[in-house]
């Protein structure tokens, strides 16, 4: 129960943090279907600080590991800011190749670099053992807190905070409903989108290193990060592109990833006669199903997908 | 201090090709309503992104409060204290109307947002000039008319001291233009400047103290309002004399074209019908004119005409064959043509070519599509090109421009190009004038009496109480999704007619 418990929130933390970036970015007008590539670039970020400062203290490691995220999700989603913003370029087209290029970019990184012990053995993983210990805040039992929750929810009721309580919100909410609007009371748009795009980049980094942290202790590039980026949109739609019900969306998706890692833990569970497969398959059936009932009905900003152009009526 | 504003001195602009702007004098007098009066394509748009900064001028001068003042960008005009309401309300939806009014403008406290202030102001601002707003409903759940309140409080919320209203009337139903006309009133009374783009001469002539006029991209002059009347300035603006009187014999009623029985269309927006139990003809020779005071019932009463929407309940039928259940191409096909309320969204595809909008209902006929289901490109310039000379369609580069970078009176008449050449049985034509100038009422009136006199049944609908005197044969009354009434134009009175548009009397159907 522990364990399901901590799988839950670790993997809601992934999706909160993913679907908050998309959020951002959709908020100001820019539909990021690159999030998926942007948490492989952001994971290997992470895990290169994590490989190369092994030695710092557990904390200064934590900023660390933070940092080499934001900066490579960040440095990544300038791709997406520069095609979309400035050369109005197809959102959908650029996203879908973000998420090609950023798996098969982030594998041939790390096999250029091979880290592997034996140097004959070209491997794409890169191994953080005893660094994982660092992400671990308190253990009670089976149940392991980790730094990450708390900065899930930290960076949370931040988002919430600056979408609907700053200037900075109001204005970047605007650039997505209603460009032409914004432009006309003096609001840069272009900048906006920016930022929306950036921060965007930020959030979907730290989600990246997250999610290659949450269970195991090496990872291996090649595999991506199996859909999360397109399960965190999903999340974000079906939170209606608010952080409070984003964050109850991402618990309830995290719970049915949570359950294919630890459903043979449950005696009841692993009774049933269902293969491991469907559980592993659960999160996104799910996603097909929510999406199919709510996207209909929800409203997204009004202007996403729409690349600005000023001297356009 | 000077006596003037602003003034724009011998403004010339140009852009490839063209000369929008030529030496253009405009002069705004301090606390005056100064209405600026031009057709379709007369450089009114250009002149105010000139004064709003979007465009620089190749020549002229700008004055403020007579220092020369460039502007560069809609930054620069907002220091000067120019504000502008835009035809097309620049508001977020989803925003409340205080949201929208300090947005860019936004006072904070400890970087959070702080609407204490901002929202007395706004209530101020609000009470002192009679604009009536609910500062924390959303922009989607109020009236075009509070929308409209929201963005004159937007510029004096900013302290704006010259307000430009672009063609502000065009959205509003009959008790808000005079609404908005006490607004203006008010707001010049105070001191605020005002310049008034518009293209309706009787709102000219009731709110503006001074018209200039432009033509073709010049400047024609200045006159004081007292010493003119309308037919002066109509002649100024298109350079020859309009005829306000639609000149047209007496109709020769004939064969039943339409017949409409007991018809009711569902509402998008509420469990009422939108239409309950219509039933009328119009016949072969007369035009029949649905008026009405818009929301009225009569975009579904169309929308189920023409196809767009299902029906309820009853039955249509064209030349005696029963169309209840017939696909809009085929009703089209069996002799109706739609000039419809909504030109961009039902009208044209705004980024096709001009040639592409006018075969949009025929590109599937031999005459354009060869045997293997090719289209007949030749044959399609052709005709393009015909019925842009026959009903004067004026376009950058001909049939081939996009429709979208055209005037909103010449995508109205290709419009009505299309629709009327196609040699229809029945007519529909919804608010045809709206948002064109005089010189292209004149011409739409002249087309829709000239299908009449060919024989055609023709239906109009209409908010404009000119034209439901002027140019119909018969004139139905709509109120609540209802007939209530039926007259003809010579035994009813404008007084009259308004109170059973708005409910106030009603007479069964003879």
């Amino acid at each position: 129960m522990a364990l399901l418990l901590q799988y839950t929130l670790i993997y809601a933390s992934v999706l909160l943090l993913v679907a908050l970036g998309g959020c951002f970015s959709e908020h100001s007008g820019v539909i990021n279907l690159g999030l998926e590539g942007i948490m492989v670039m952001g994971a290997l970020g992470g895990a290169l600080v994590m490989k190369g400062m092994a030695d710092l203290p557990a904390l200064l490691l934590i900023v660390a590991v933070v940092f080499g995220s934001v900066l490579f999700g960040v440095v990544y989603s300038l791709l997406l800011a520069v095609a979309a913003i400035h050369l109005k370029a197809d959102q959908t087209l650029v996203g879908t190749a973000m998420n090609l290029l950023g798996t098969a970019a982030a594998t041939v990184f790390v096999k250029a670099l091979n880290m592997a012990e034996d140097a004959s053995n070209v491997s794409s993983s890169i191994q953080y053992i005893e660094q994982k210990k660092a992400f671990s805040l308190l253990k009670i039992g089976n149940f392991e807190l980790s730094w990450f929750m708390v900065l899930a929810v930290v960076l949370l009721v931040i988002s919430h905070v600056v979408l609907y309580h700053t200037k900075f919100g109001l204005r970047l909410m605007a650039c997505g409903e209603h460009p032409q609007a914004a432009d006309s009371v003096g609001i840069n748009v272009y900048k906006m989108r920016y930022a929306g795009v950036l921060i965007s980049g930020m959030l979907g980094g730290i989600g990246g290193i997250v999610y290659i942290t949450a269970g195991v202790s090496e990872w291996k590039f090649e595999n991506g990060v199996a859909g999360f980026g397109f399960l965190a949109l999903a999340v974000m739609i079906f939170g209606q592109w608010k952080p409070g019900l984003i964050a109850m969306a991402a618990v309830l998706f995290g719970l049915f990833r949570a359950l294919s890692n630890v459903y043979s833990g449950f005696d009841a569970l692993a009774a049933l006669p269902i293969p491991s497969t469907l559980y592993n398959m659960f999160p996104y059936m799910i996603s097909l199903l929510v999406l199919a009932v709510f996207s209909g009905n929800s409203r997204a900003p009004k202007a996403e997908g729409i690349p600005y152009d000023k001297g356009k009526r | 201090m000077g006596e003037f504003a602003i003034e724009m001195l011998h403004i010339t602009k140009r852009f490839a090709g063209i000369v929008a702007n030529d030496d253009i004098t405009l002069q705004l007098k301090k606390g005056e309503i100064h209405a600026l009066l031009g057709e379709n394509g007369a450089g009114k748009s250009t002149l105010m992104s000139v004064l709003f900064g979007l465009y620089q001028p190749e020549e002229g001068k700008i004055y403020k409060d007579g220092k020369e003042v460039e502007i560069r960008n809609p930054n620069d005009a907002n220091d000067l204290g120019i504000g502008m309401v835009h035809q097309h309300f620049k508001l977020v939806e989803c925003f409340s109307v205080l949201d929208n009014i300090i947005l860019g403008m936004e006072t904070t406290k400890g970087g959070l947002l702080k609407k204490d202030d901002a929202r007395k102001k706004v209530m101020e601002l609000s009470e002192r000039y009679h604009l009536q707003v609910e500062p924390d409903a959303l922009i989607e759940d109020i009236t075009v008319g509070m929308q409209q309140r929201t963005e004159i409080l937007k510029m004096l919320y900013r302290d704006n001291e010259i307000l430009i209203f672009d063609e502000p009337t065009a959205v509003l139903a009959v008790q808000e233009i005079a609404e908005l006309m006490q607004i203006m009133k008010g707001l010049a009374a105070e001191g605020k400047s005002i310049l008034f783009i518009s293209h309706k001469l009787n709102e000219i002539m009731e709110v503006a103290d001074r018209c200039t006029i432009l033509r073709k991209g010049k400047y024609v002059g200045t006159v004081d309002i007292k010493d003119t009347t309308p037919e002066k300035l109509s002649a100024m603006m298109v350079g020859r004399d309009v005829s306000f009187t639609v000149d047209k014999k007496p109709a020769r009623p004939g064969r039943v074209v339409l017949d409409v029985n007991h018809m009711s269309v569902a509402s998008n927006r509420h469990k009422k019908d939108a239409v309950h139990d219509v039933s009328f003809q119009v016949k072969s020779g007369e035009i029949v004119c649905v008026a009405g005071i818009d929301g009225n019932g009569q975009t579904e009463l169309i929308y189920g005409l023409s196809g767009l929407e299902p029906l309820s309940n009853g039955t249509i039928s064209l030349n005696g064959q029963d169309v209840t259940r017939e696909s809009i191409r085929q009703r089209s096909i069996l002799g109706t043509s739609h000039i419809p309320e909504d030109r961009h969204k039902h009208g044209l595809v705004l980024d096709y070519s001009l040639e592409n909008n006018i075969v949009l209902e025929r590109y599937f006929e031999p005459e354009f599509t060869d045997r293997f289901g090719l289209l007949k490109r030749k044959e399609i310039r052709e005709y393009a090109q015909r019925l842009i000379e026959e009903y004067d369609v004026r376009s950058g580069q001909g049939a081939v421009s996009v429709t979208r970078s055209m005037s909103g009176g010449n995508q109205q008449k290709a419009i009505i190009a299309r629709e009327i050449d196609k040699n229809p049985d029945f007519l529909i034509a919804v608010q045809p004038t709206r948002g064109v100038d005089v010189g292209a009422i004149e011409f739409i009136h002249k087309q829709l009496i000239a299908q009449r006199d060919a024989g055609k049944a023709v239906l109009l609908v209409s908010l404009e109480l000119d034209e439901v005197m002027d140019v119909p044969d018969r004139i139905l009354v709509m109120y609540e999704g209802e007939l209530v009434g039926e007259f003809k134009p010579d035994e009813i009175t404008v007084e009259e007619l308004g109170l059973y548009m708005t409910g106030a009397k009603r007479r069964e159907q003879a």
